[in-house]
């Protein structure tokens, strides 16, 4: 029984991030600090620092990521699976609503006009979010050259209209970044050190 | 259906770096598969910044919703977490280590400045797309200055409030400014 308490306990903490969070994944990583970290001291510092790592290196959301990984430290599978759906539920639940009257919402007049300048919001948004990412990301001429090289290949294909999947340049962008890391790191042993600066040459 | 479960199986198994890592690659499939508008993408994507919640779920959950009614919006959810959920859990319970493993870290340095570059991109063609109203190379362009008015409006609003209180403004704050600007631009003036 004690179990279950614990589980649901975790779920209506979760549902309850869920729902107090606006802004996306970054500012339910301050709020899970908080909540999880400062109040209800369910997770130390240290192990935060690990979510965060393992939230930013995974792939999808990263809401959803953090869940997972508190779920599993708290309660093994069940612990992540209820944190998971406690945290996607209220978004599920609210998007769901406001998706069955939105089309009528947006033919009212006034509506349109306001959700017309709202488009140019989320154009700023999305350029700030990129730079603020880019800010954060470490400068290195390889990260520097991939970011301007992504962004040249993107704006290229809109503008002859080609198609080439986003999926692709992802994993371009991690072939090379493997690439020059085992590229360095054989450098860094002596012995090797001829033979791979000469195939590196050769690339 | 079961398109929209795959296509966001897919988008939730690639974009790193959160709901706005998304944003490229739900784009690019959501168009290409012609379920929505570029217009109606920029619609959803205000919402989903405006309500409470992942980014990443509330456009899943929307554009299922848009195409499926209650089955589409459970599919593209369950789509858009399933891949997370389960990388973290191996994460978590098998591999402990994995993040220390020296290919996963050179893997991650090179996608993560490959998804800020397709961050930037994306918002670049889609200030193309509002403000000078271009589609493809062959077609007019159609400028439109009220949103570009709009669009100096809120950036001026997000680095005045940078620069006097130090800390970033709430997106839904510069939706609603912009929201009011759109309806005095277009529908008073």
């Amino acid at each position: 029984m004690k179990k279950l308490k614990d589980l649901f306990i975790l779920f209506i903490t979760f549902f309850k991030i869920g729902v107090i969070t606006f802004g996306g994944g970054y500012a339910m990583i301050a709020v899970i600090e908080r909540e999880l970290v400062e109040r209800k001291k369910w997770i130390t510092h240290e192990e935060f620092l690990d979510i965060i790592a393992v939230a930013e290196s995974s792939p999808g959301p990263i809401a959803v990521n953090s869940a997972t990984f508190i779920g599993y430290k708290l309660n093994k599978f069940f612990g992540s699976l209820f944190a998971t759906l406690g945290v996607a539920l209220p978004s599920f639940i609210i998007i769901f609503a406001i998706s069955l009257f939105f089309d009528e919402f947006l033919k009212i007049e006034y509506v349109g006009y306001a959700f017309r300048g709202i488009q140019a919001a989320v154009v700023f948004l999305i350029i700030s979010a990129g730079i603020k990412m880019l800010k954060n990301v470490k400068k290195t001429p390889l990260t520097l050259i991939l970011t301007i090289l992504t962004v040249i290949t993107l704006l290229l294909l809109a503008l002859f209209s080609l198609k080439f999947s986003t999926v692709f340049i992802i994993l371009i962008g991690g072939g090379i970044g493997v690439f020059i890391y085992l590229l360095s790191r054989a450098k860094e042993k002596p012995e090797k050190a001829e033979n791979v600066t000469d195939k590196g040459d050769e690339k | 259906m079961i398109d929209l479960f795959l296509t966001f199986l897919k988008i939730g198994a690639v974009s790193f770096g959160g709901g706005y890592g998304m944003i490229p690659m739900l784009t690019e499939e959501v168009i290409s598969h012609g379920w929505l508008t570029e217009s109606e993408i920029l619609n959803f994507i205000a919402v989903s910044e405006s309500t409470p919640g992942p980014i990443a779920i509330n456009m899943a959950t929307f554009v299922g919703a848009s195409q499926g009614g209650l089955l589409g919006a459970f599919l593209a959810t369950l789509g858009v977490i399933l891949p997370a959920f389960i990388i973290v859990l191996l994460v978590a319970s098998v591999i402990k280590g994995l993040m220390k493993f020296a290919g996963v870290k050179g893997f991650l340095s090179g996608v993560r400045p490959v998804v800020v570059g397709l961050i930037i991109a994306t918002g670049l063609i889609m200030f193309a797309q509002v403000i000078l109203g271009f589609s493809a190379i062959s077609e007019p362009l159609s400028f439109d200055y009220k949103a570009l008015i709009i669009f100096a409006v809120v950036a001026a609003t997000y680095f005045i409030y940078k620069k006097i209180k130090k800390g970033s403004i709430s997106p839904l704050i510069l939706i609603l400014i912009s929201a009011f600007s759109g309806i005095i631009f277009y529908g008073v003036l």
